[in-house]
């Protein structure tokens, strides 16, 4: 499970660059969150465009993290593919989080 | 249940059902599925091991075996997973309520999603314990 992350303006992305989050690799998710959220940006960007599948374990990890992150942040996802948009969807987790098709659509709506 | 299709053993555990998905779905191309198909049963599979893995061998010494089969059907796809671990709480599956989502941040929910996604993608859940055997079965409606 890897994650990196990069500043573009404002936002602090942090981009998924594994394929599946599931029950296999979620705690090692939320402690790469962890790491990658241990700073002062406001928003950070959670970019999923590699992401192919993901599984409740995997849903209920970014939930995780961004309650971890406090309620004065923001966790923005951004690129969710066909699988991943309709866990979201179909758990109505879509309506708790921002969600931005592209990242590029994501920094377009947050551009300072 | 027609001839299986599809049968696979395998030990307990989250890269056990890693490796089982990854089966099923090459499976699932040669039966001509659209993508968006794939997903759908990859997800209620995983939802559906997933739950064995965590809850009927709960703990990593007494990991025990997995068996999933699948039969191609006229109105979709079959499945039978069935492990030896423990019985399901009270010989039958959850309801699989969809989960609040309109509460604050603090509470916001972060499991209990799992018997939700397989009962709304899933038709014909049936659980049963039969002798030391938990037997979940349930059909994805798929154009095979």
């Amino acid at each position: 499970m890897e994650l990196t992350s990069h500043q573009s303006g404002a936002l602090h992305v942090v981009t998924v660059k594994s394929s599946r989050i599931d029950a296999a690799v979620a705690i090692e998710f939320k402690d790469a969150m962890r790491v990658q959220s241990d700073n002062d940006f406001a928003e950070i960007v959670l970019d999923l465009s590699l992401v192919e599948f993901i599984d409740s374990s995997g849903l209920g990890a970014i939930v995780a993290s961004m309650k971890s992150i406090g309620p004065d942040r923001t966790l923005i996802l951004a690129g969710l593919t066909p699988n991943v948009e309709k866990v979201f969807r179909l758990t109505r987790m879509d309506s708790v989080f921002s969600v931005f098709p592209s990242l590029e659509r994501a920094l377009e709506a947050h551009a300072a | 249940m027609n001839t299986p299709d599809l049968h696979i053993e395998f030990e307990s555990g989250s890269w056990g059902v890693r490796n089982a998905l990854e089966q099923v779905k090459g499976n699932l191309v040669t039966y001509g599925l659209e993508p968006e198909e794939i997903g759908t049963v990859e997800l209620v599979l995983a939802e559906a091991m997933n739950n064995i893995v965590e809850h009927a061998y709960p703990n990593d010494d007494c990991a025990g075996p997995i068996s999933l089969t699948c039969a191609r059907q006229m109105n979709g796809l079959g499945f039978s997973i069935e492990d030896k671990g423990r019985a399901m709480p009270g010989g039958k599956t959850p309801v699989g309520m969809a989960v609040d989502v309109d509460v604050d941040l603090g509470d916001m929910p972060e499991g209990g999603f799992g018997w939700f996604l397989i009962q709304d993608l899933a038709k014909d859940v049936h659980y049963a314990r039969v002798d030391d055997t938990n037997r979940l079965t349930f059909r994805i409606c798929v154009s095979v």
